[in-house]
């Protein structure tokens, strides 16, 4: 009796998370999917063929029959789609290596903090994680605008002459500073993780052996803060790839980003299934990444155990 | 590494972490500033502050975003709870690959695609559109991320322990309340709060599943920052940099003091194992 | 590690002939002198090995490592105080101390790893003092093997070769003869972690002994190794420094893995070394009180010195009376002191002994250890005190036990204790 009450409470402990995210996460996908095959119809909701199951099964097969793959041949003739996913994996890719470059001193530097200083620098590192991204974003726009502070410390500097403006605000160069900023955190957290793991004495015993401090970054400290590396770029592309906010604000109209061709394709145009296909490829673009990384985890964390 | 840092890692900590904050103490300085203009000084006021206030149309939703986040977070929190156990504690059963696929995925989704699919389903199902489906697109997402934080703690944490409690009589329910909950609740209190401040901040989700009268407050800010800097949504962004920092920093002061006491204790306790010396 | 054959040995002789410095007889060196007043004058035959490498002994040699006045603080904390030290070419030294002794800060200043706050360090008579730690002919083995996880066994022998830029066919040779002193061949392109602690040491010892540093440092080599393989491991330290010729320093909270292994041992306290001598001597003639509990088991008796004579020192204890030690020692009547005497060199009997110049003890049994080979009986002498004896249990059958309570005579001979002063 006991047993049989003890199986129901597991199922039912496993039963809830597992239907909320079938229904709230699975679900919309398949939806998304079918919706990518189907065409613009000026009706609310606005496409068609609509599934209804008052139709039966052959009203249901009447609808796969309408399905095409005419959204995905647009996609490819209309060249600002491949433009803008091409555009996103570069700016994406750019800012990660700039992001990497700017945080790996930081990371190690905290690293190599007395240890008493190391769980406040690390707060530091999490606060503007805690803070909205849409705040942190829109702070840049009054240093970057035209008019803005950039322009006025640089004329009061005198690298700027008093009627020249910083030409920053809506180019590609502030949808990068826009990302490595925004996503420094993720960067510098497993960064920091890795070096912090990283034992001193190898370090020594390297310097030990006659290697210069300097060479021995490069074979000792930098090889085994890889997996750091590894799970920081992930962390920082896979987002950046499909980022909405930040080429929105910080970018000009010359910046082309999926995630904003996406946004712009449902609200402005309301083409639901041509944007219900940019996000079908969006989501295919980024599975290698994130298999990728799954399995870098995974091995991390066998490594870890073992 | 136990050996101190050098000029160039101090350097280059104090260059990033000036990148890091600069911006944010630029925003919240200006935003006590007497003029419009937020590149000039021209005096301190908390004027703007005043006008947030008669705000109507921000009032409002700041409200609607503090039920929101309030709300997702509450349930996000169990719900993700539930899911850190079944991944940690329940061994293989049937669609466990699927299942945590499904609690991984939204970890790394781009936010306009879960938007949009969320968007989709309840349109699909003729859900009213409103303060509820953000909630529910807000629990969908933050759940996975308080599974992922519980998931770490239960993980860390000895599983005899529980054995112990059953072996003493306790039932498996009873048990995860009072030994299980008691030792992970620090990972779940800061798994609500995570919940609570994806909630907060979220902007895309939220436009895709929100409906008439559930703007929430990145959704206001967002529209007028189009439009604009502007001093209010400089003293809006401070009030909410303010509220996190103090969540945040208390947070971690109180984590921290826990520590120290239970390091403390552990160190005399050893002392008290030592035998005397002479 | 290295064939304990015939063939082992001609190659690498022993220390019988290799290290054949002439023995001085004069007794124990001014430096033990000066650092151990309990032991002068006794003769340098003490313990059961005889020993013929003795270059301390020799006022003509020269130290090959010498810490001169040396001092290192960290922060306000005093980890070594003044020392002066000097180890000889082909020595097997021990630093043995507790935790924070200021053993291990000493090791680390030989590898530059620390800089001594003042006084200097000379290695082969030169100045090393500001050699930063990548260009000193010594090297480490670490405490944890710091092996470096992301390379082979044999990328971590050849990573000092290396750095050396020795050719790559010599480095590969190198390697394999390495491989082969320590006989993990098999394990050539393993990473660390495949491996064993006790493989994982081995190649840690490879590594260090890689590039024929002049001096070998070792931090807690065995500590992380089991008991077993601890005790096989230390004979086989000793075998390869005989074979290799290298002067080794070695640190260590481990007394047993001290008197085992080393040529001499340091004893150190605070920062400070109570006694250098040879493992017999530091174990037959401790110096200290802290000397003596620190090195095995000690039995110590509180009194007063009653007379001092040559060679004879009587002193009055409250638990057995006038208890006689023959020693040199120099001390004032009525000056506290102690009577220091190993458990085994305490006989137990029921009945009273007759050798009349024995010292004698009266007690109550009061515990009784048996592990097989030996028993302790801990007997309570009327004023308080606690004295171990231990006895091989050399036969089976005994017609009378000792038991618990019984009343039990304790003997030791006037030359078997110690009387020491602090």
């Amino acid at each position: 009796m006991a047993q049989h009450q003890d199986r129901n409470g597991r199922r039912l402990v496993i039963a809830v998370p597992y239907l909320w995210l079938l229904v709230f996460f699975l679900v919309p996908f398949l939806i998304v999917l079918k919706i990518s095959f189907s065409q613009i119809a000026v009706a609310m909701p606005p496409y068609t063929p609509t599934f209804s199951l008052g139709e039966g099964w052959n009203g249901l097969v009447a609808a796969f029959k309408e399905l095409s793959f005419d959204n995905y041949i647009w996609l490819t003739e209309d060249d600002l789609y491949i433009r803008s996913y091409l555009s996103s994996l570069w700016i994406a890719f750019v800012s990660t290596v700039i992001t990497l470059l700017v945080g790996y001193p930081v990371a190690y530097g905290m690293a190599r903090a007395p240890s008493h200083w190391r769980a406040t620098l690390l707060m530091l590192v999490i606060l503007p994680f805690w803070t909205s991204f849409l705040i942190r974003v829109y702070a840049w726009i009054g240093i970057l605008k035209p008019e803005g502070l950039l322009t006025v410390v640089l004329q009061t500097i005198g690298i700027l002459s008093p009627d020249e403006q910083v030409r920053v605000l809506n180019t590609t160069t502030a949808v990068y500073i826009g990302i490595v900023y925004s996503y420094l955190p993720f960067m510098v957290l497993p960064l920091y993780s890795a070096l912090e793991k990283l034992d001193g004495s190898l370090l020594e015993a390297a310097e030990d052996l006659g290697c210069h401090p300097l060479k021995a970054f490069w074979v000792i400290t930098f090889p085994l803060s890889l997996p750091g590396v590894i799970a920081g770029c992930f962390l920082v592309f896979i987002p950046a790839v499909g980022e909405f906010v930040i080429p929105d604000l910080l970018g000009g109209s010359e910046t082309l980003m999926i995630g904003k061709t996406l946004w712009a394709e449902f609200f402005s145009n309301r083409d639901w299934p041509v944007s219900s296909a940019v996000a079908v490829i969006l989501l295919l673009v980024l599975i290698l990444p994130i298999v990728l990384f799954q399995r870098a985890q995974q091995r991390a964390q066998e490594r870890e155990a073992g | 590494m136990n050996r101190g840092p050098s000029w160039f890692n101090i350097t280059s900590m104090v260059m990033g972490f000036a990148f890091l904050y600069l911006p944010i103490l630029i925003l919240i300085i200006f935003s006590f500033n007497e003029s419009r203009l937020v590149t000039v000084w021209a005096g301190f006021s908390t004027k703007w502050y005043g006008e947030l206030f008669r705000n109507e149309g921000l009032m409002d939703a700041a409200w609607v975003t503090a039920r929101v986040a309030f709300v997702s977070a509450s349930i996000a929190t169990v719900l993700g709870t539930l899911a850190a156990i079944t991944l940690v504690r329940f061994g293989r059963f049937h669609g466990r690959t699927l299942f945590s696929g499904m609690v991984y995925a939204p970890l790394v989704m781009p936010e306009v695609i879960t938007g949009l699919s969320l968007l989709l389903l309840f349109v699909a199902v003729n859900f009213d559109r409103g303060f509820w489906t953000v909630v529910i697109a807000h629990i969908t997402f933050s759940m996975c991320f308080v599974a992922v934080v519980v998931q770490s703690r239960l993980v860390s944490f000895d599983a005899s322990v529980e054995e112990a409690a059953m072996d003493l009589g306790c039932p498996p329910g009873k048990t995860f309340f009072v030994i299980t909950l008691p030792i992970i609740l620090p990972a779940v209190i800061s798994g609500w709060m995570l919940a609570f401040t994806l909630s907060l901040d979220d902007l895309v989700i939220a436009s895709f599943t929100t409906g008439p009268g559930a703007t929430t407050l990145p959704m206001k800010i967002y529209s007028q920052v189009r439009l604009g800097v502007t001093p209010e949504i400089n003293a809006v962004c401070t009030i909410l940099i303010a509220l996190v920092t103090i969540g945040v920093v208390t947070a971690s002061i109180v984590t921290k003091r826990q520590e120290i006491e239970r390091k403390r204790a552990e160190a005399a306790a050893v002392r008290a194992d030592e035998p005397q010396q002479v | 590690m290295v064939t304990k054959g015939t063939a082992a040995k001609k190659a690498a002789p022993r220390k019988t002939a290799a290290k054949a410095a002439p023995r001085k007889a004069a007794a124990a060196s001014a430096r033990s002198k000066a650092k151990s007043e309990a032991s002068s004058g006794q003769p340098g035959k003490v313990g059961p090995v005889r020993r013929t490498f003795a270059p301390w002994n020799d006022p003509a040699a020269k130290p090959f490592i010498l810490y001169e006045n040396i001092t290192k603080r960290f922060g306000d904390f005093v980890a070594v105080d003044d020392l002066t030290l000097g180890i000889y070419e082909r020595e097997f030294f021990s630093l043995l101390g507790p935790s924070g002794c200021g053993k291990t800060t000493l090791l680390r200043m030989l590898a530059g790893f620390e800089t001594p706050t003042e006084g200097r360090i000379l290695l082969d008579g030169q100045d090393i003092s500001t050699v930063p730690p990548y260009r000193r002919p010594v090297n480490m083995m670490f405490q944890s093997y710091a092996l470096f996880p992301h390379m082979s066994v044999a990328d971590n022998i050849a990573f000092g070769l290396k750095q050396d830029k020795m050719p790559k066919g010599e480095i590969a040779d190198r390697v394999d003869e390495m491989l082969k002193l320590v006989k993990l061949e098999p394990f050539k392109t393993r990473k660390p972690h495949q491996l064993s602690g006790g493989q994982r040491q081995r190649v840690a010892l490879a590594r260090s002994i890689a590039k024929r540093p002049k001096v070998l440092l070792l931090d807690e080599p065995l500590g992380a190794l089991d008991k077993k393989l601890r005790e096989q491991t230390q004979f086989e330290l000793t075998d390869l420094q005989q074979q290799l010729g290298l002067t080794f320093l070695i640190v260590t909270h481990d007394q047993e893995e001290a008197m085992t292994v080393s040529d001499r041992i340091a004893v150190m306290n605070q920062g400070n070394i109570i006694q250098v001598s040879t493992p017999a001597e530091m174990y037959e003639y401790p110096n200290s009180r802290y000397v003596a509990d620190f090195i095995g088991d000690i039995n110590l008796i509180e009194g007063t010195i009653a007379s001092v004579s040559r060679g004879k020192v009587t002193v009055e204890t409250a638990d057995a009376g006038k208890l006689v030690v023959n020693q040199d020692l120099k001390a004032d009547k009525g000056q506290k002191a102690w009577i220091a005497i190993r458990p085994e060199k305490v006989r137990i009997a029921l009945k009273k002994p007759a050798a009349r110049t024995d010292n004698v003890m009266s007690g109550e049994v009061w515990d009784i250890g048996y592990l097989g080979d030996v028993s302790t009986y801990h007997v309570k002498l009327p004023a308080g005190s606690t004295v171990k004896a231990l006895q091989t249990n050399a036969t089976r059958l005994i017609e009378r036990p000792i038991t618990w309570e019984d009343q039990a005579w304790l003997s030791f001979s006037p030359d078997g204790a110690v009387v020491l002063l602090s």
